[in-house]
């Protein structure tokens, strides 16, 4: 068996023949790695997830986890996966407890087994006192966590995380980053997640897809997308109104030079290390630096320079994500 | 993580599972519960003895006409008595009982059946609305007992309701047949269990593809009615005009409430009652296959 735990070559997706919601994605996940899908919402994020999981069947390429074929050796698949859904699909009407023994069931856990196995995992995403309340009276931070003990009832080699932190506060949000960080430290579990958080993906993820109208358009790890840019950007002025370009060129990793309305926009490698330097140039050279700042790239800028529109735009345009999410649905359905 | 695995484990377990969760969101919810006894003393209250149809034929509804010279009292007698044996000559030639009542509370279970079952149709929707079903299909447990589940579990809440009929009805006053026999409740669960099976799988088969709750609201709706009238249930089908006969003789509701008189209230007709098994019992093997092969082919898309 490969090092790739999962393996996707050429998976596409489409709906009624005609919406293609997933088109021809190639990528590979190794062992005890995070990896992000990282795209607005109708990117086909959650398609290319509910494929993996055996959920939606693909309609062309293909795809295993751990060597297992997602359409022929599907239940094998199952056996070895967890999944964390978007949705909170704990039942209302039934405790924690009997909520999360219900998913060892369906794994067919015995009971002996499944007891000891689901007090462990409550105590884990902390929920223990919390077990025998009825699931209505959850918060959604304490939805997600039982979601997540539902989804390791089986010890699963592979957990799927579908937007993790979708609608969550600040702080339950880092508490799910840290439950999804021990995961990978304490566990070595290999991990799939798809987020529209660009922090997110950046915060957690060993390497990112980036994922727009159903294709990648970009892999690489956080740092290699960003450094893929060309580096930081240094903007400073200084005093008198004389031209420094050729002078700031000169300094090691400097890249471009940029003079607008008086302030230098400096492109460099290592930013931090850049910026003493130019200074100290400068003063050599007798010129006093006004103001500077340094500005890292993000993967907001990545996503601009791969797609061509900031994420904030593409959430933006609501009518769009909200007509083709109802589209979707219609395809998927009825 | 030690890899462990319970392929072995039987399906039975999973399908166990998924029954009592559906089970436990009706014991475990009081007003739910209630609810369900409750339900059918009220129809039978309403339907059984409002009604009356038996009463329409006795002396107190008809008005004997002024006669001159004057009825004596020993012919009014007469003609009291004969009214009085028209009515269960009537009663007794249409309903094949006397007693109107005892007729329509049987129909009752029927009735049941069905309201109880729709509701199977409406969870396989909910649970796609909100995720479970998406959730238990990324488990190793099969396609088909999701479905079974769903069948199990309502087929069980209408053989619970059924029993309960049965309770209110005697208490209402229900006239057993000449031979009835305490065993013969049994063979109204085994008549239950097999059109509740049979009806379920329908409506999960109309509902399955749905991610709306409107669509198969709307289909339950139209064919609630026609199955419940064009069958046996609260009438004797021999009445109806040729082409509903023709309809309420394919309604597997009219073999599953005569099996149910034939074993309560009529005086068993043991060719009929077997035909009426035989019947109800291809209807719901043929539905629910149907109902599996769909689970297979529609669950995941």
């Amino acid at each position: 068996m490969s090092e790739d735990v999962i393996k996707a070559e050429g998976l596409t997706k489409v709906f009624n023949r005609s919406l293609v919601a997933v088109d021809h994605i190639d990528f590979s996940v190794k062992q005890g790695e995070i990896f992000g899908f990282l795209g607005p919402n109708g990117a086909g994020k959650t398609t290319t997830i509910n494929m993996l999981i055996t959920v939606l069947r693909p309609t062309e390429g293909k795809a295993s986890i751990l060597g297992y074929e997602i359409v022929k050796k599907d239940t094998d698949v199952r056996n070895v996966i967890g999944v964390v859904p978007q949705e909170y699909t704990a039942d209302e009407d039934l405790t924690g407890f009997e909520n999360v023994i219900l998913c060892a069931d369906l794994y067919g856990i015995p009971r002996k087994i499944s007891k000891k196995r689901a007090m462990e995992l409550l105590e884990l995403v902390e929920l223990v006192s919390f077990k025998d309340k009825k699931v209505q009276t959850y918060s959604g931070g304490m939805r997600r966590r039982l979601e997540l003990a539902c989804g390791l009832i089986n010890r699963p080699k592979v957990l799927f995380l579908d937007e993790p932190t979708l609608g969550l506060d600040v702080q339950t949000r880092a508490a799910t980053w840290n439950y999804i960080r021990m995961l990978k430290k304490e566990f070595g579990m290999t991990l799939f997640m798809t987020t529209h958080y660009l922090e997110e993906a950046d915060a957690l993820c060993d390497r990112i897809a980036i994922i727009d109208h159903g294709k990648i358009v970009v892999t690489g790890s956080p740092e290699e997308l960003k450094n893929s840019l060309g580096g930081d950007i240094i903007t400073l002025s200084i005093q008198k109104d004389v031209d420094i370009t050729g002078l700031v060129k000169k300094i090691e990793h400097v890249k471009e030079v940029e003079k607008e309305n008086g302030m230098y926009m400096i492109k460099s490698e290592n930013g931090e290390v850049t910026a003493p330097r130019i200074i100290e140039a400068l003063r050599k050279e007798g010129h006093v630096v006004n103001r500077l700042s340094l500005t890292k790239p993000t993967l907001n800028e990545v996503y601009l320079q791969y797609t061509g529109k900031s994420m904030r735009d593409a959430e933006e345009s609501r009518e769009d994500v909200f007509v083709q999410r109802l589209a979707m649905r219609r395809a998927r359905g009825h | 993580m030690s890899k462990t695995n319970f392929n072995s484990t039987s399906k039975l377990h999973g399908l166990w599972a998924l029954t009592n969760r559906e089970l436990k969101k009706w014991y475990k919810a009081p007003v739910v519960f209630f609810l369900t006894i409750f339900q059918p003393i009220i129809w039978m209250g309403l339907l059984g003895k409002a009604m009356n149809i038996g009463a329409i034929f006795s002396t107190s509804s008809i008005q004997l006409p002024t006669l001159n010279p004057p009825l004596t009292p020993q012919q009014l007698q007469q003609l009291g008595a004969f009214f009085a044996g028209l009515q269960s000559n009537i009663m007794q030639g249409a309903f094949n009982t006397t007693d109107y009542f005892s007729f329509m509370a049987v129909g009752m279970i029927a009735f049941t059946a069905i309201f109880t079952t729709m509701f199977s149709g409406m969870s396989v929707v909910w649970d796609r609305r909100l995720g479970f079903l998406n959730k238990a299909l990324s488990t190793p447990v099969s396609r088909s007992v999701i479905i079974l589940s769903k069948v199990l579990s309502a087929t069980l809440r209408s053989m619970f309701q059924a029993g309960i009929i049965i309770v209110v009805a005697i208490a209402f006053g229900l006239q057993f047949g000449a031979n009835f026999n305490p065993l013969n409740i049994l063979g109204v669960f085994a008549i239950m269990f097999l059109v509740c099976v049979g009806l379920s799988s329908l409506f999960i088969a109309i509902t399955i593809r749905s991610t709306k709750i409107e669509t198969p609201m709307a289909v339950m709706n139209l064919i609630n009615l026609p199955l419940m009238f064009a069958s046996n249930a609260f009438f004797p089908i021999n009445f109806m005009p040729d082409w509903l006969q023709t309809i309420a003789k394919f309604n597997p509701l009219t073999y599953t409430t005569d099996a149910v008189r034939q074993l309560l209230i009529f005086s068993t007709d043991y060719a009929q009652l077997a035909m009426d098994f035989a019947y109800v019992g291809i209807f719901a093997l043929i539905v629910a296959t149907i109902g599996i092969v769909l689970s297979w082919r529609f669950l995941s898309k």
